[in-house]
């Protein structure tokens, strides 16, 4: 019993992470039709900004929680100042052009990025475990699990639904709205696409790098987690359907809970398994679980 | 879009231009594969000697090994109009195999690597082919990215097979059966000897490939990349004839993976990975995925840029990003497509 909990949390603290990840991932293709593929590597950026900030400014003695949380915002925020800053100087330029320009923009931009992260914080990766092991632990149904992790997940759940809220009962939510679905007469309609094309490409830029800022106490952060974590986001998407944001929340939790069987019983076909579900998914709905064609 | 430099894109559908078969070949491509014939030869002339160093025959066996890979790749993007972000299962796929037939085998003829290779991508390209035409833009994409990855976890993964992350090595292969004396030194057999074999086998994929796109069936694929209804609407069965310009490609691409094992005498699941097809992409557009010949220049520039630049600095990927960035915004048809435009325009002041 203890142990499936332990497994269910894992599954869930997973899924948690991925959704951040895929949710920003899909709003961006659903608005912009726009499959970013630095966006893994936005996340890892994130990872870097919160390792290095808890590292540097609240130095050694920085096992206070309270530094951890503060610092969740900052590196998501500037993940998200660079969106703002790619999008009109690199993006803009492409959206009469072939889609698939955007996929080798994108690339190249994921090449550069990666390299930028090396080369100011090195090739040795940046852990903050102190802090993870500083939360110390829950007794959850019998099972004691770490109480970071607890956090994670109801950061994740929080996510989803401010999201969901900004989305569907904000004024903002109702311009991206009119905008995913037809560019050019909600601009005909007085709504200014650019605007809220930077600010879209910026929230899904910020969702990614609350997700790398969270990971950071448990894993770190590592050059090519980036590039993992992508390709992982795209299973997870389109599992759910591109452009769904719903699609997004249960392709992540298909793809944990698979995971965390697929670890425990078959460790070797554990990452081709949710390829190839993924592939599958895309043979037998093409549009994904939750998508529209 | 406009196609600028392609004038057989703008060719109709019919009887008469289907019936042009491959023309003349231009002079400066006789002019290259003279030199690239001879260049082994001139190691002891001053003035040229570096160019024909050991180092550099090396490094053009890269580029043409690479040059054989976005050839295959552009069969699909170029001609069928379908952004494949999974050749690296190709490419690596049938180095694995290559190194495969070694481990398990023993294999040491360059013929069975070759075999093994083709025989494998062959496989993939039927089974991902199967799955992946239906599809066109970023969901081909994305699907053959996501295939791709499956081998990609099982290299890594099934390290008891494929050593993981230590790869397999590949030894000295002989060729054409053992009638080509194999040099004792390693730099001398690949700079020379193999350097040769490369050479010709490129010269027949080239070839072949030409043959190809100047077909009925590479007209078929042009004119559905141009317009999908009409090729429907004129009697083509779309998705047998993206099918298999899918197979074709990726055999070609497993043919150059085959080739590269050898070579670089280990396969690591790098090569397998789908930033590995990113750069297929990559090379493939550096020279111009419009033309015929941009993909075989590109992967030779590719191969001498990331040498290069990897030499110079730690941060190579930065500059290779800056370059496909600076690419797609500013050059989009590439080196060859930018030197056409250049001596068109030339041409037009006279």
């Amino acid at each position: 019993m203890d142990v499936l909990v332990a497994q269910l949390l894992n599954s869930l603290l997973y899924a948690a992470v991925l959704f951040l990840i895929a949710g920003g991932l899909s709003m961006i293709y659903g608005v912009m039709r726009i499959v970013n593929l630095a966006h893994g590597t936005l996340y890892a950026l994130g990872a870097y900004v919160m390792a290095w900030g808890l590292l540097r400014l609240a130095g050694e003695s920085g096992t206070e929680p309270a530094y951890l949380i503060a610092f969740l915002p900052v590196a998501a925020v500037a993940v998200a100042a660079t969106g703002a800053v790619v999008e009109p100087l690199l993006l803009r330029p492409l959206y009469a052009r072939a889609e698939e320009y955007q996929l080798l923009l994108t690339f190249g931009l994921l090449l550069m990025l990666e390299d930028v992260m090396r080369y100011i914080w090195g090739p040795t990766p940046l852990t903050a475990s102190s802090l993870w092991a500083a939360f110390g632990t829950l007794h959850l149904l019998g099972a004691t699990y770490p109480a970071y992790n607890v956090v994670v997940i109801v950061l994740g759940l929080l996510a989803a639904l401010m999201l969901w809220a900004l989305i569907f009962k904000t004024r903002f939510g109702v311009m991206l709205r009119a905008t995913s679905q037809n560019r050019r007469v909600a601009a005909a309609l007085g709504i200014n696409v650019s605007s809220v094309y930077v600010q879209a490409f910026a929230l899904g830029c910020l969702m990614a790098g609350l997700a790398g800022a969270v990971v950071v106490p448990i894993q770190g952060a590592v050059l090519g987690m980036g590039v993992d974590a992508l390709v992982l986001a795209f299973v997870v998407v389109v599992i759910g359907g591109l452009g769904s944001l719903e699609g997004a929340l249960v392709g992540a939790l298909i793809v944990g809970v698979v995971r965390t069987l697929a670890i425990q019983y078959f460790p070797e076909l554990e990452l081709a398994v949710l390829y190839l579900i993924a592939a599958g998914v895309l043979i037998t709905r093409p549009a994904g679980l939750l998508g529209r064609a | 879009m406009t196609v600028k430099h392609a004038p057989e894109a703008a060719i109709a559908l019919g009887a008469v231009s289907a019936g042009r078969r491959a023309g003349p070949v231009p002079w400066y491509v006789s002019v290259l594969a003279v030199v690239a014939f001879v260049l082994p030869l001139l190691e002891n002339v001053p003035g040229l000697g570096w160019l024909a160093s050991p180092f550099q025959r090396i490094q053009l066996t890269y580029g043409l090994v690479f040059g054989i890979a976005a050839l295959g790749f552009n069969l699909l993007l170029g001609y069928t109009g379908l952004l494949s972000f999974g050749h690296a299962a190709f490419f690596g796929g049938a180095a694995y195999a290559t190194g495969l037939v070694v481990k398990y085998l023993h294999a040491s003829s360059i013929e069975s690597f070759l075999l093994a290779g083709v025989v494998f991508s062959l496989l993939v390209a039927v089974a991902f082919g199967a799955v992946c035409v239906r599809y066109t833009k970023i969901f081909f994409s994305i699907l053959t990215m996501a295939l791709s990855q499956v081998l990609w976890a099982l290299a890594l993964k099934f390290f008891w097979i494929t050593n993981g992350t230590d790869g397999l090595r590949i030894p000295t292969p002989t060729l054409l059966g053992g009638l080509i004396p194999i040099p004792e030194d390693k730099v001398r057999f690949l700079s020379f000897t193999y350097y040769y074999y490369v050479l010709v086998v490129f010269c027949i994929c080239v070839a072949v490939m030409w043959v190809i796109t100047a077909s009925p069936f590479g007209k078929a694929l042009q004119a559905i990349r141009d317009n999908e209804v009409r090729a429907q609407f004129i009697g083509l069965d779309v998705p047998r004839y993206r099918g298999f310009a899918f197979v074709v490609s990726g055999v070609f691409t497993g043919l150059a993976g085959a080739l590269f094992a050898p070579l670089n005498g280990l396969t690591t699941p790098d090569i397998l990975h789908w930033t590995f097809s990113g750069k297929i992409v990559f090379m493939t557009v550096l020279g111009g995925f419009k033309t015929f010949s941009g993909p075989i220049l590109g992967g030779v520039a590719y191969n001498y840029l990331e040498t290069y630049v990897i030499k110079t600095t730690e941060y190579w990927q930065i500059l290779l990003g800056a370059i496909l960035v600076a690419l797609v915004l500013l050059m989009p048809q590439g080196i060859i497509g930018t030197v056409g435009w250049l001596v068109d325009s030339r041409r037009r002041r006279r």
